[in-house]
């Protein structure tokens, strides 16, 4: 445990190659295509217009909340693809990758391993973070107003970034060994996506009366999170701290056992990239 | 105080079987061995307790055959890949040139890519930018260093890349053969730079193939074969074991090659190529030795040479010759002579008997060498004929050329300065 906390003060000197890295990252990706920008985000808003069209238009938003209008259930879709899609789910799925593709760094030059998959998660963050004011400018437009309670955002940030990391630690190392994540992290990123409520409230009537299924949503830490979104943007109200706070251990424990798992297998690396 | 020091240090590179390389996270779940699927199946020893010091301000060279241990040598001591055992100190900063502009990015400019190279190599971007201008001048890419990396030649991704490393100014410098791949004009350049180095008594861990600028540059040299170190001290010195260890390896792989011919050689048909006459005079057996009367099958230039020849007439003969020629690999005749040429006169022979031609120095240059022995008689109908069936191998140092090497020497008048570095 101490010898982890030592790592991890070595991390913070490695800001600077951190910040250049993910400002290759950022660069190298808008460079190549003229609307590098709108591409990053064409997923999630094509996502977003398909299930506002399905749900809101043909099938009819039923909880409460939505007022009966598929405009308001689209704002509310938009709190959760974001940070989902543009951030977990992009940030995992590079991370698979990651180390296999920048295999040179690690074979041939003295290179600090854990920074990839930071970068990675990084720069995403950064992606999302180009996004949030696009949510931002839809709050008012789907006629809903901006209440205080916007400022609890950066928390729930904080935990999503932990919890992505965490992940995407145990996510890169493991794959250098099994090269099959990256076809399984596609299939469970799916069923983790229809496991969280993006695309519906968990307030939802049929899911509170449910026993099992409500244990079960709630046993998913994304849940906590997508509700903190939904509940500082959409809902405009506090966000619920006990589950938050547990999410957030949680999201620690994830992160130490996945750093500790990267740094017991990174001297393999150099080796199976 | 040591600038490298290096203790008992072993390196055992772990190597999964094919099996296990397609093995996936879906079969070790189901088959329940995730933990399993994890270890190794064999070890391989890569360096076995290496032992030695660099001293601050030195060159050391690294010699060795291709998979002696040499690159991990310079990976475990440049960082990138950690020991299984012993211990490593390096002193002051490190700057590996194992593979030049490993950390680019094809997408972005030049100028851009020094930037984050010169971070990963651990510059800070004060450092960088007041080292700019050096960089791009040393690798000559004033006219280039907007466009992106990915539009660069080979030769200018190359040179970037050692300019961003040899830049970095570090304490210790460890090249590992990336100047074979420079051009004519780069790589005196490059070695120029190394050179001021070792002026600036920077310390320098120097892995190459090229033994002439190892002798040239290194102080100390050390010797890996198969992991472990089997020479280190005086460059020349160990060089010397490491030519005459490689020498007698081909020797040995030489005689092995010719004991398969031989053996393969046996079949009817290859010999009734190779071999006619009406062996009324039976050459039994030729043998190569050296004066000394060993056995051998690899000479160098300057040795001589026994060619003996038993055979067997079956009746008692009057005219006949004996002969030898030897040919190179090109099939030109590099000497032939025989026992009429020489002035013999043939009286009798008949039964067994031995034919020893004695060379005291063959005086030929590096490469395989066929020989022919024959008996016939003197109006040429042969009695046996052995074309080619025998061969043997000049192995030296020279780089010479041509098809035959006289003894000789040079001498220069007083107002000729040379250097030799042999």
């Amino acid at each position: 445990m101490l010898r982890l906390l030592k790592k991890f003060k070595g991390l913070y000197k490695y800001r600077a190659l951190i910040r250049t890295l993910v400002g290759r990252e950022l660069k190298a990706r808008y460079r190549g295509t003229v609307l590098g920008f709108v591409w990053s985000f064409v997923n999630p808003l094509l996502l977003l217009t398909v299930y506002t069209i399905v749900f809101g238009f043909i099938l009819r938003p039923r909880d409460p909340s939505f007022d009966k209008s598929p405009w308001v259930y689209a704002l509310f879709l938009f709190c959760g693809i974001l940070p989902w899609q543009v951030w977990f789910a992009a940030s995992s799925q590079e991370s698979a990758n990651i180390l296999i593709a920048q295999g040179n760094l690690i074979k041939k030059m003295l290179f600090p391993t854990e920074i990839l998959p930071i970068v990675s998660v990084t720069s995403n963050f950064i992606h999302f973070l180009f996004g949030l004011p696009i949510l931002l400018l839809f709050v008012p437009l789907m006629g809903k107003t901006y209440t205080p309670y916007l400022l609890f955002l950066p928390i729930v940030i904080l935990v999503q970034y932990v919890f992505t990391l965490g992940f995407c630690f145990l996510i890169s190392s493991l794959t250098v060994h099994f090269r099959d994540i990256k076809d399984i992290l596609a299939n469970l990123l799916t069923f983790w996506f229809f496991s969280t409520p993006i695309i519906y409230p968990m307030t939802f009537l049929p899911i509170q009366e449910h026993t099992l299924l409500r244990v079960f949503l709630n046993l998913n830490p994304m849940t906590h999170i997508m509700w903190g979104y939904q509940n500082c943007v959409f809902y405009g109200e506090l966000i619920r701290w006990k589950r938050l706070g547990v999410t957030f251990l949680v999201s620690l424990i994830l992160f130490f056992i996945g750093y500790y798992v990267f740094d017991r297998l990174r001297d393999s690396f150099p080796e199976e990239v | 105080m040591p600038a490298i020091k290096v203790e008992n240090l072993s390196r055992i590179y772990r190597k999964y079987s094919e099996q296990h390389r397609f093995k996936t996270f879906k079969s070790a779940i189901l088959k329940g061995d995730l933990f399993k699927s994890l270890k190794p199946d064999e070890k391989v020893v890569a360096l076995e307790n290496i032992n030695f010091k660099v001293e601050k301000g030195t060159t050391f060279g690294v010699i060795g055959e291709n998979g002696s241990g040499k690159s991990t040598l310079l990976k475990v001591v440049a960082g990138i890949s950690k020991p299984t055992a012993g211990r490593i100190n390096v002193e002051g900063k490190v700057s590996a040139l194992i593979e030049l502009g490993a950390g680019f990015h094809p997408e972005i400019t030049g100028r851009e890519n020094i930037y984050i190279n010169g971070v990963m190599l651990g510059l800070s971007k004060e450092e960088i930018d007041k080292k700019f201008n050096d960089i791009v001048k040393f690798a000559e890419l004033e006219d280039f260093i907007d466009a992106p990396v990915k539009t660069y030649s080979s030769g200018m991704y190359m040179r970037l890349g050692f300019s961003i490393a040899i830049n970095v100014n570090p304490d210790v410098l460890l090249v590992d053969e990336v100047l074979a791949v420079g051009d004519a004009s780069f790589v005196p350049r490059c070695l120029e730079r190394i050179n001021e180095f070792r002026r600036k008594k920077k310390t320098i861990l120097f892995v190459s193939h090229d033994l002439i600028t190892v002798e040239r540059i290194c102080d100390q040299v050390a010797w890996l074969k198969n992991g472990r170190m089997k020479g280190i001290g005086d460059p020349k010195r160990v060089i010397d074991q490491y030519v005459q260890d490689v020498k007698s390896k081909k020797e040995t792989d030489f005689e092995q090659e010719q004991k398969e011919a031989d053996f393969q050689g046996d079949s009817e048909q290859e010999r009734r190529e190779n071999r006619w006459g009406n062996r009324e005079i039976e050459i039994k057996k030729v043998r190569l030795k050296d004066l000394k009367g060993k056995e051998k099958r690899v000479f160098s230039p300057s040795e001589g040479m026994v060619i003996e020849m038993n055979f067997f007439a079956k009746n008692h003969i009057r005219d006949f010759v004996f002969g030898i020629g030897i040919f190179n690999s090109q099939g030109v005749c590099c000497y032939a002579t025989n026992t009429v040429l020489e002035g013999y006169q043939s009286r009798s022979v008949e039964g067994a008997g031995k034919v020893i031609c004695e060379i005291e120095a063959l005086n030929l240059l590096n490469g395989t060498y066929y020989l022919d022995v024959a008996a016939h008689r003197q109006d040429g109908l042969p009695y046996d004929y052995h074309r080619n069936l025998y061969s043997f191998m000049i192995s030296s140092n020279y780089t010479d050329s041509g098809i035959y090497r006289p003894q000789h020497s040079w001498q220069f008048s007083p107002s000729i300065k040379m250097d030799q570095q042999k």
